[in-house]
């Protein structure tokens, strides 16, 4: 897949889980703020990536993952590894 | 010192319509809300009967968060509350700064746990589940939900007493406004409708299997009687003390004067006479009360033949032959753990209309309903006092008094 396809089905299946406008959710914005994620909706934000994209981060990824940016980068990496 | 304890809020989300406008309108029609489910006897039900309430919208009223912890029993009780919170004129800054406690009846959530677990066989991984689904598999479900929606910060905890689970709670809340120990409790009972909920007690052969016309089907007290409906949704009753009602001023629906309890400790489904009569008793005793003071008696009975052959005859030999009695099941079908508290809200609505519902589809006495005074239509009739029976497997009785508020 490549990064503007993961980019696109990204903002979709992230701003309809987590109700969030898809034009907040860019490269530079900070992933946890934008999506008002508390520590329940880590649990959920793992179960929609594996629905969409395969990839099932762990709570470790999680720790290196601040930007929108960081998150694309790791489902790069994954998903060409 | 003693309290007295008055209704000062109402919901309901039932098959009789989703609001208090339509049930109303359905009680004095006689409507039923029975339904034909051809998905049922595809499933392998014995019975194609349902009470149908529809799957409410919430995201109008409630963040991704707070609904992700909601299967039916939650979500059904949020649309009463919701109504009962608005007529009782509570909102969530009044709430949040005050002490309100919710005691809720619910007894399942067969839906939910079926889904769960769904999920797990398919996906071979818990962490996929989600993280709503504890919340929605809990038996405490309705309670947890709400407290955290409407920020209540008094007594909080769910009864789970079978088909008394909703008359329970509200004789719960009762007892602790009485002793002065809550000042406002949020009762109720909720139902899961889905059929998940319902197939071990339709392989018992308790529910109706006459097929011709669905509304036909729930006929309590009716010699031709074969069995229950079962049925659904959720309803809400707010109540309090008659000290803080005046202080904010709010709308009083009904006092409540009795609580009678019992358990038969006799067969697990069975009903039992004794225990029936028992619970009748404790109530009037309570409320010190004679027969001639009922002028309503809303029945337990759920349209199974020894059910309300007994209930017929402990009504008789508590309250005597003339009190009028009908049973709303006839149009609602069994609406389990939500029914004591539902039918609080409707008997509520006769007595401040001044009506008795029709218990439909009464054609013909057996040799027990013969002793009592059943409604069969539509009866203008002033309620000043009604009784309200519900009884639950394992033998759980309870019986609620409730009168109009006089000063």
């Amino acid at each position: 897949m490549k990064r503007e396809d993961i980019i696109l089905v990204t903002k979709q299946f992230l701003s309809e889980e987590f109700e969030v406008d898809a034009a907040l959710i860019l490269p530079e914005n900070n992933l946890q703020q934008t999506l008002d994620l508390d520590s329940l909706d880590y649990v959920d934000l793992v179960v929609v990536i594996e629905e969409n994209l395969g990839i099932k981060p762990t709570a470790e990824d999680f720790k290196n993952i601040e930007t929108f940016n960081d998150f694309y980068n790791l489902v790069e990496q994954r998903l060409n590894a | 010192m003693e309290h007295r304890v008055v209704i000062t809020g109402i919901g309901a989300y039932s098959c009789l319509g989703e609001n208090l406008d339509m049930i109303l309108e359905s009680l004095q029609l006689g409507r039923s809300g029975v339904i034909y489910d051809e998905e049922r006897k595809k499933f392998g039900y014995r019975s194609c009967f349902t009470g149908m309430v529809a799957e409410p919208e919430l995201n109008p009223f409630l963040s991704r968060r707070q609904r992700a912890g909601m299967h039916q029993p939650a979500r059904f009780a949020f649309m009463s509350t919701r109504q009962a919170m608005e007529i009782s004129g509570l909102d969530a800054d009044f709430l949040n700064k005050t002490e309100t406690g919710i005691i809720f009846g619910n007894d399942s959530t067969a839906g939910a746990i079926v889904e769960t677990n769904d999920k797990v066989r398919l996906k071979k991984d818990t962490t996929l589940i989600g993280s709503g689904d504890i919340f929605q598999n809990m038996n405490s479900t309705v309670n947890m939900n709400l407290s955290t929606i409407y920020k209540l910060k008094g007594m909080n905890f769910t009864i789970s007493a079978a088909c008394s689970s909703g008359s329970h709670s509200i004789g719960m809340g009762y007892l602790l406004i009485k002793q002065g120990l809550q000042e406002r409790v949020v009762c109720g009972g909720a139902q899961e409708i889905n059929m998940f909920a319902m197939s071990s007690f339709d392989g018992l052969g308790a529910f109706s299997v006459r097929e011709d016309v669905p509304s036909k089907a729930s006929r309590p007290f009716d010699r031709d009687r074969d069995g229950l409906v079962p049925s659904g949704g959720a309803a809400t009753v707010i109540i309090e003390s008659l000290e803080s009602a005046l202080k904010r001023n709010a709308p009083i629906f009904g006092e409540i004067v009795g609580f009678g309890f019992s358990s038969n400790g006799d067969h697990i489904s069975n009903p039992n006479f004794d225990g029936q009569f028992r619970s009748l008793n404790m109530a009037m005793k309570q409320a010190d009360l004679t027969p001639a003071d009922i002028d309503y008696v809303n029945a337990h009975a759920t349209s199974t033949p020894i059910g309300d052959s007994t209930e017929a005859e402990a009504i008789f030999s508590v309250l005597g032959s003339k009190v009028p009695v009908s049973s709303t099941k006839s149009m609602t079908g069994h609406e389990c753990w939500m029914a004591g508290a539902s039918e609080i809200v409707y008997s509520l609505l006769m007595m401040n209309n001044n009506f008795v519902a029709p218990n439909i589809n009464f054609e013909n006495p057996d040799e027990h309903s013969a002793k009592i005074n059943i409604i069969p239509n539509y009866m203008e009739h002033q309620i000043d006092c009604f009784l309200s029976n519900s009884f639950g497997f394992g033998g759980t009785n309870s019986s609620l008094i409730i009168k109009k508020f006089k000063k």
